[in-house]
């Protein structure tokens, strides 16, 4: 503990060891479940590629077959390896074609097939780890050779035309305004997709479809604005929705840097399975564990729907929830950008004080976690005058209490997506208030048993009395009873619930049986 | 209270002073801000002032504009559809309710297409409601269904069916190539199609970028705009479904 908030260093282990009790139930549940795009996920590193006529990617269609034939329960690998020998078919593309055409039969092998299958796909996952590794390599080379952004909190910066060709020039513009990070929103929908639309890509909703070669064209984008600026600017997209554990495949082959990646918001907001989403989260975790990506948690969306001062606890609990299930998946402290906003009503008496105190109690919670500090959005009222105002506030909150990822607010927030102007003077906004006032934090001690302190360890106390009763009715319940963001979802329910299965006797995924290796 | 012919008003009756911000695709240049001054005319502002300029990005200018606009607004020919039904309280509500239908009102709520932006629907519908008012689901009365988002029209007939509902409200955010306007007709012409004039729900759409006064096109029975309180919903409902039936 730094130190600043005089908090109670037994509360703090106290709250950590709720979260584990009531996180690992739903570890137990995530490591004895697989998903259908978990399996397709490691059919993607071992090589499958591409889509058919109508756009379904090769995967999917390999997946379908094979669980047609033998269902989901001991995973796809084994199946699929022993077809390629079986069928003297060297390409495992060329077989997702002819399952896809009828051709293949799947069986699950046994003695020395099963042996064999099993070689096999370890050897051809294990090409696909390798390519995520050396991606991984060579971003630690550029950001050793360029350097990191040279202060904090890192500007992130929204891009969203739908348009990947539109969004490239926009997206080297925002870098040499001065954005650290670029996020590539994804097309409103795309969250329900339950495959990965192949292909670069020009129309959208709202944001551009998250695919491997708008991926790749980014990132080549955003390299060559990074040698000409002299620092490495990283790109951001969603791991969430029903194909998590694929995004997170596709980022790492790609060498994206960040990954929206929550616990539970696939859950509350966007109605998917909570077994699905636990059992593809932990997945996309080990994944980004591997990539050295940082993860992005989306706790910023708890407030948008609830009260962000009545409900400040649960962004702390679910902080302290995607902290145990991100360390389990091998993730460390230096890849949790933990979540959270500044949404609290600014008619509320003393707003910008209680925003402090949460933004603070974050900080010294996780003090070596990089967290994502989020702009105003719920009371942003398309007052764009007072909603610059906001933004500045904002700013200075997350100069004052050492955030590490700062994403920029617009004032025309809930009015329009971002205009050119927009962009431009709210980055304006940021450079202003980090030059005047960045090492504030330094001279920022909120004096012992002040308001801040008070309100903080208030929050914290808070949390610990629903962990505890999340810890005892267990988290599945929780969710259900809609104790997060108020949304009610069962664990019985919701979207994408047909592609879970719990893993058979001889259960076999090489990619796990890779990522949880102890590395040599 | 001014007549019926007014301007704009900077800091004296009658001067037409506005204020305007834009950008132009031109670099920062004399000939750019002469480009900003030429499109300011043209707008009718003159005088114009060109109060600021600056470079953004490569190649685009943003200018602030003041001036003096010479247009008039007649108050007496302006359009709009003003509430034309009395403002409940919740409790008045959940009265007119009970006796003018003896049963609970149903409700069902959703966000429909691709619009994943609950914000609206859940401002209405959540008990949390908005701004310290409350939501429908508070109404003791009203028995709410919210289906949340990225709901396909299919679902929300069934639901509608299910719960038989007596009104329907979907919420659309997302204006991007007009999906807001597409995904109402898609909605309405669903529930026209699937079941009889009489006992289709009351279709209600709300976001902040419709246009009130485009009921008649979408084939709705109420649009609410930006600034909507659950009340004023609920009012509507008791007027619609109970007020007006039983003058009918």
């Amino acid at each position: 503990m730094s130190g600043k908030l005089d908090l109670d260093p037994g509360l703090v282990a106290r709250a950590r060891q709720l979260a584990r009790r009531a996180g690992q139930p739903v570890v137990d549940l995530a490591r004895s479940h697989t998903t259908v795009s978990v399996e397709r996920a490691v059919l993607r590193l071992a090589g499958v590629a591409g889509a058919d006529p109508d756009g379904i990617p090769w995967v999917n269609r390999l997946v379908d077959a094979v669980v047609a034939d033998v269902g989901l329960g001991q995973g796809v690998a084994l199946p699929v390896f022993d077809a390629m020998a079986r069928e003297q078919v060297a390409d495992v593309t060329l077989l997702a074609q002819q399952a896809a055409a009828g051709a293949v039969r799947f069986r699950r092998p046994a003695g020395r097939a099963a042996t064999a299958a099993r070689r096999a796909a370890l050897s051809a996952v294990r090409r696909g780890i390798r390519q995520v590794d050396r991606r991984r390599v060579e971003r630690e080379r550029l950001v050793k050779r360029l350097g990191d952004p040279p202060q904090r909190p890192w500007i992130y910066l929204i891009v969203a035309t739908g348009d990947i060709y539109e969004d490239i020039p926009q997206a080297q513009a925002a870098a040499r305004a001065g954005a650290d990070v670029i996020a590539v929103i994804r097309s409103t929908g795309q969250s329900l997709l339950d495959y990965v639309p192949e292909g670069a890509t020009r129309e959208g909703f709202a944001g551009t479809y998250a695919t491997q070669e708008n991926f790749r064209l980014m990132r080549a984008a955003l390299d060559e604005v990074s040698k000409e600026l002299g620092r490495y600017v990283r790109l951001t997209n969603y791991a969430s929705g029903l194909c998590m554990p694929e995004m997170a495949t596709l980022a790492g082959l790609e060498r994206l840097d960040m990954m929206l990646n929550d616990s539970m918001y696939g859950i509350l907001f966007r109605d998917i399975n909570p077994i699905r989403t636990f059992v593809d989260q932990r997945f996309s975790r080990q994944m980004h564990a591997r990539a050295g990506i940082i993860i992005n948690t989306g706790e910023d969306n708890y407030l948008t729907t609830a009260d962000a001062v009545d409900e400040a606890h649960t962004v702390t609990v679910s902080q302290l929830l995607n902290e145990f299930f991100a360390h389990e998946a091998g993730l460390p402290d230096a890849l949790l950008g933990l979540g959270h906003a500044f949404e609290i009503n600014p008619e509320v008496p003393q707003s910008l004080r209680l925003e402090l105190a949460h933004a603070l109690l974050a900080r010294e919670l996780f003090p070596d976690a990089p967290l994502k500090w989020m702009p105003p959005t719920k009371h942003m009222t398309g007052d764009v005058f007072r909603g610059n105002l906001l933004d500045g506030f904002f700013n200075l909150v997350g100069a004052m209490t050492g955030q590490g990822i700062l994403l920029v607010g617009m004032m025309t927030e809930a009015v329009v997506t971002p205009w050119l102007s927009d962009r431009d003077i709210a980055l304006q906004n940021v450079r202003y208030v980090l030059g005047a006032a960045g090492g504030l934090g330094e001279d920022f001690r909120p004096p012992p048993g002040g308001f801040i302190q008070q309100r903080a360890h208030q929050v914290l106390g808070e949390a610990v009395t629903l962990l505890e009763r999340i810890a005892d009715d267990t988290l599945l319940q929780a969710i259900a009873e809609g104790t997060f963001g108020i949304m009610k979802r069962p664990a019985d329910r919701g979207k994408g619930l047909e592609g879970v299965a719990a893993h058979e006797d001889g259960y076999f995924n090489p990619a796990t049986e890779l990522l949880e290796a102890v590395p040599a | 209270m001014s007549g019926p012919i007014v301007r704009p008003y900077g800091d004296t009756t009658g001067d037409g002073m506005v204020q305007m911000s834009f950008t132009l695709p031109v670099p920062h240049d004399k000939r750019a801000e002469g480009a900003a001054l030429q499109l300011a005319a043209k707008m009718g502002m003159d005088p114009a002032m060109l109060v600021h300029a600056k470079p953004i990005g490569e190649g685009f200018t943003f200018f602030v504009v003041y001036g003096r606009v010479n247009h008039l607004v007649d108050l007496s020919q302006v359009e709009v559809v003003e509430r034309d039904f009395p403002l409940l309280s919740a409790k008045e509500v959940n009265t007119a309710v009970k006796r003018g239908l003896r049963r609970k009102l149903s409700v069902v709520g959703a966000c429909i297409g691709t619009d994943a932006h609950t914000v609206g629907i859940d401002a209405i519908l959540n008990v949390k409601g908005i701004a310290g008012e409350k939501g429908l689901e508070y109404y003791r009365e009203l028995k709410v269904t919210n289906l949340g988002a990225q709901v396909s029209v299919p679902e929300l007939v069934e639901a509608a069916r299910r719960e038989r509902a007596d009104a329907v409200l979907v919420s659309q955010v997302v204006t991007q190539r007009d999906a807001h306007l597409h995904n109402t007709r898609e909605m309405s012409a669903a529930f026209r199609e699937a079941m009889p004039a009489g006992r289709r729900p009351l279709l209600i759409v709300g976001g902040p970028r419709f246009d009130e006064k485009m009921t008649g096109e979408l084939g709705v029975d109420r649009i609410f705009g930006r600034g909507t309180t659950p009340a004023e919903v609920a009012s509507y409902l008791v007027h619609a479904l109970i007020t007006q039936k039983a003058k009918a």
